[in-house]
C-alpha cells in the first residue's frame, strides 16, 4: 500500500465529506433551531441537480447552471418554508416526518413528470475533464479538486458567518435555546427562514456539483439524506462544526472502507468469503461509526444544547 | 341532467362495453406482460428492449404467432420488491399469457419462481443468471440473448490471446456481476491481481480507480451496465488511466447508450458482443434501419435482444398454432432454432443460446459519429458452462 494511494483515497474522502457537509449544514441547523425534522432536504439537493442540468444545457455553461440552480432552489425553499414548514414548527416529530415525507413523494413525482423517469447523465465541464499531477506519481481529477476547493471555501465562509457575525450569533443562540433567544429579542422566525433558505442553497450546490459524478435521477435525494442524518447524529444536532467534522469522518471512513477493507479481508479469509464479506462490511461501516459515537457520546461529538 | 339523458348515457356506456367485449372475443388477444427497468440508472436498457420489442411487433403486423398481441408494461425500477408486486398483478389480474422484459438478474431471480409455478413462460431478452442454466433450469424459461457468463468469457479469452499478464477485475455485487467475473476468470489465463465487487447502483468510482492506479495491472476488466458503466468509464478517463492501463469491457459497457453519454474517451475501447450493427442478414438490416428511423438513435445490443425476444415468441407460437398450452412443443420450436438479428440461433437444452461471440471496437467515423465496429470472432458456437447440470431432456 503506497503513500500516494492513501493520499488519493484521503482526497476522495475529503471530496465526498465536503459535499455531505453542504447537505447536512442546513439540516442540522433546521433540526437544532426549530426542532423540525426536514426529510425534504434531499429533495432540494435533487432539485439543485436537475436545475443545474437544465440551466447548464440552456446557457451552455456549466458554472452558469450551478449559480442558476442555487438561486432557483433558494426560491423554491423560500416558498416551501412559507407555505408548508411554518405550519409544522410546533407540531410533534411524527407530524413533521409525515409532512416532509409527503413533500419527498410530491417532489419525486413532479420531477418524474417534468424531466422524465430516465437518469440524466451529465458530463464534467470540458476544461476540468482531465487529471492534474499533484505529486510525481499522483494525478487527480481536476473536477474533483474544484469540488474540494468549492466545498472548503463554503465551509470556511459558513463558519465565519456563524461564529463572527451578529446574525450568526442569533443562529447559535437559537440552536442552543430557542425560547431564551426569543425572550432576548432575537427575531427567530425570520432568522429561521433565512437559515432554511441558505441550507437549501448549500444543498443545491452539492446537488449541482455532484451531478456529473453521480447521475441526476429521481430518488437521488433519499440516498444522501440518510448519510446526512448519520452525519448530524455523529456531529451533534444543531452544530455546524459538528456537521463538518461528522461529514469528513463519514466521507473518509466510507471511502477507506471501500478501498481497503476488501483487501484486508482478502488476507484473512479465503477469496470467496472475502469477496462477499468485504463489500458488505464496507457498506455498513459508517453505521458502525454512528453506533460507536452514540454509545460513547449520545449527544454527538459537539453537543449544542446545555 | 334529466332522467332520460341519464338512461341514454347508461345504455350507451353499457353498449360500448359489450361491443368492445365482443370485438375482443372474436379473435383471442395474446397478452404479453412486459416487466422491465424503465426508470433510474438502468432505464436506457429497459427502454431499448421495450422500443425494439414494439418495433418487432409492428413489423409482424401487431401479431405474434398470428394472434393480435397486447403489451402490458410494468416498470420494476430495478427493484425485486416492485417487480414481485408487478408480476403478481400481471399473472392474477391481467392474466397475461407470457412474461418477458426483465433487465437485471437479481430482479429475475426474485420473480422467476412466481412465473414458472404459475405455469407461465418467461422469455428473457437480457437477464441470464447461472442459477437458471444449471440445476434450477426450468421448462418455462428461455433466454434469447446469452447466459450471463458468456460475454465475459469472450473477453477473458481475448485478454489471454493478447497476453495481458495481469488484470484488475470489477463488477457490481449482484448475481450477474458474480457471473461476469466468474466467466472472465474461466477463460483468462493471466493473473487476477484484484477482484472487486462494488455496490449495485454505485456511481462514484474514485476509490476503485485509486486502487487500480496503485495496483498497476496490464489490463482492467470492468462489467458495468447502464449509468454505472457511463460513470465508471468517464471517471476512468478523467483520472487519466485510459492511456496507462488497457480497459477491457463487455458489450454492455460499450454500446450506443454508453457511447452517447461518454463520447470521445470511448474511442478505441475493445468489447465483446453476440450481436453487431453490421451483421449481414436481412432481419438485422431491417431492424437497424427501422430502429434508427423510428426512434432517432443507434440501436444497442439490448435493442437487438428485445427485437429477438418478439421474433422468438412469434416463431414458437406459430409452431403450436397460438396454443400456449402445448408447452413442450412451444419450447422445442424455439430451442431448435429461430431466425434472429444474429441469423439462425440454436439453443442448449437449458434454454440458453449456442452462438458466436464477436470482438468489437469503438471507432470514430470521418463524419464524427462514434460507433462500434466488428473486428473479428472470439468464439464460434459457444455454449454456457452449466448446461450439463440441467436435468431437462
Amino acid at each position: 500500500m503506497s503513500a500516494s494511494l492513501v493520499l488519493e483515497q484521503l482526497l476522495n474522502g475529503l471530496q465526498f465529506g465536503l459535499m455531505l457537509f453542504l447537505l447536512s449544514a442546513g439540516l442540522t441547523l433546521v433540526l437544532g433551531m426549530m426542532d423540525v425534522v426536514n426529510l425534504a432536504q434531499g429533495s432540494l439537493y435533487m432539485l439543485g441537480a436537475y436545475f443545474a442540468a437544465t440551466l447548464g444545457a440552456a446557457t451552455g455553461s456549466f458554472w452558469a447552471g450551478v449559480v442558476g440552480a442555487v438561486l432557483a432552489t433558494a426560491v423554491v425553499a423560500l416558498l416551501l418554508e412559507v407555505s408548508v414548514l411554518r405550519r409544522v414548527y410546533g407540531a410533534d416529530h411524527l407530524t413533521q416526518v409525515l409532512a416532509t415525507f409527503a413533500l419527498i413523494l410530491m417532489f419525486n413525482e413532479g420531477v418524474r413528470m417534468i424531466w422524465g423517469p430516465q437518469a440524466l447523465l451529465l458530463s464534467v465541464p470540458p476544461e476540468l475533464a482531465r487529471p492534474v499531477a499533484l505529486l510525481p506519481g499522483l494525478s487527480y481529477s481536476a473536477y474533483r479538486l474544484a469540488i474540494i476547493a468549492t466545498g472548503a471555501v463554503l465551509a470556511v465562509a459558513l463558519f465565519l458567518f456563524i461564529h463572527r457575525t451578529r446574525v450568526g450569533m442569533w443562529v447559535r443562540a437559537g440552536a442552543s435555546n430557542r425560547r431564551m433567544a426569543q425572550a432576548m429579542g432575537v427575531p427567530i422566525r425570520r432568522v429561521f427562514t433565512g437559515v432554511f433558505v441558505v441550507g437549501a442553497a448549500l444543498s443545491a450546490v452539492a446537488g449541482a456539483l455532484l451531478g456529473p459524478i453521480f447521475a441526476v435521477q429521481v430518488g437521488m435525494g433519499e440516498e444522501v439524506l440518510i448519510l446526512a442524518f448519520v452525519v448530524i447524529v455523529i456531529g451533534g444536532i444543531g452544530s455546524v462544526k459538528g456537521s463538518l467534522v461528522g461529514s469528513l469522518l463519514v466521507g473518509v471512513v466510507d471511502t477507506a472502507g471501500r478501498a481497503f477493507l476488501p483487501a484486508a479481508f482478502g488476507q484473512l479469509f479465503p477469496p470467496e468469503v472475502a469477496s462477499n464479506l468485504g463489500p458488505a462490511v464496507a457498506s455498513v461501516l459508517i453505521y458502525f461509526l454512528m453506533a460507536l459515537v452514540l454509545f460513547l457520546r449520545p449527544q454527538g461529538l459537539f453537543p449544542v444544547r446545555g | 341532467m334529466s332522467r332520460t339523458v341519464r338512461v341514454v348515457l347508461v345504455v350507451v356506456v353499457f353498449a360500448c362495453t359489450l361491443a368492445s367485449g365482443l370485438a375482443s372475443g372474436q379473435a383471442r388477444t395474446l397478452k404479453i406482460g412486459f416487466v422491465s427497468t424503465l426508470s433510474g440508472g438502468g432505464a436506457a436498457l429497459g427502454v431499448d428492449v421495450l422500443d425494439a420489442f414494439q418495433l418487432a411487433l409492428r413489423h409482424l403486423g401487431g401479431r405474434l404467432g398470428g394472434l393480435p398481441a397486447e403489451v402490458i408494461t410494468v416498470d420494476d425500477q430495478s427493484s425485486p420488491d416492485v417487480a414481485r408486486t408487478g408480476v403478481e398483478r400481471l399473472l392474477r389480474r391481467d392474466r397475461v399469457d407470457l412474461v418477458t422484459g426483465i433487465i437485471f438478474s437479481h430482479v429475475l431471480l426474485a420473480v422467476g419462481d412466481l412465473i414458472f409455478n404459475h405455469g407461465t413462460f418467461y422469455i428473457s431478452p437480457n437477464a441470464g443468471p447461472s442459477e437458471y442454466a444449471g440445476e434450477q433450469c426450468n421448462l418455462h424459461f428461455i433466454n434469447v440473448a446469452w447466459q450471463n457468463d458468456n460475454m465475459h468469457e469472450a473477453m477473458g479469452h481475448y485478454a489471454t490471446l493478447k497476453n495481458y499478464e495481469t488484470a484488475f477485475i470489477l463488477a457490481p455485487n449482484y448475481p450477474a456481476g458474480r457471473d461476469a467475473l466468474t466467466g472472465f476468470k474461466r477463460f483468462y489465463k493471466g493473473r487476477v491481481v484484484s477482484e472487486v465487487y462494488t455496490r449495485l447502483g454505485q456511481l462514484d468510482y474514485s476509490a476503485e480507480i485509486a486502487q487500480i492506479r496503485a495496483a498497476r495491472p496490464r489490463a482492467v476488466y470492468a462489467f458495468y451496465p447502464g449509468a454505472m458503466g457511463v460513470n465508471f468509464i468517464k471517471q476512468y478517463a478523467e483520472a487519466g488511466l485510459m492511456q496507462q492501463v488497457q480497459l477491457l469491457v463487455p458489450g454492455f459497457s460499450a454500446d450506443a447508450d454508453v457511447i452517447r453519454a461518454v463520447g470521445k474517451p470511448m474511442v478505441g475501447v475493445f468489447n465483446s458482443s453476440h450481436w453487431a450493427l453490421e451483421l449481414f442478414n436481412p432481419i438485422n438490416r431491417r431492424f437497424v434501419e427501422d430502429f434508427r428511423r423510428t426512434y432517432g438513435r443507434v440501436p444497442t445490443l439490448y435493442a437487438a435482444q428485445g427485437y429477438d425476444a418478439a421474433l422468438a415468441i412469434d416463431h414458437g407460437l406459430r409452431a403450436v398454432g397460438g396454443d400456449l398450452s402445448r408447452k413442450a412443443d412451444f419450447r422445442k420450436a424455439i430451442l431448435s432454432g429461430f431466425d434472429s438479428t444474429r441469423g439462425r440461433v440454436r439453443f442448449s437444452k437449458n434454454g440458453y443460446p449456442i452462438q458466436d461471440y464477436y470482438l468489437r471496437q469503438v471507432v470514430e467515423l470521418p463524419n464524427g459519429e462514434i460507433i462500434n465496429r466488428l473486428r473479428g470472432t472470439i468464439f464460434r458456437n459457444h455454449a454456457d458452462a452449466y448446461v450439463n447440470q440441467c436435468r431437462l431432456p
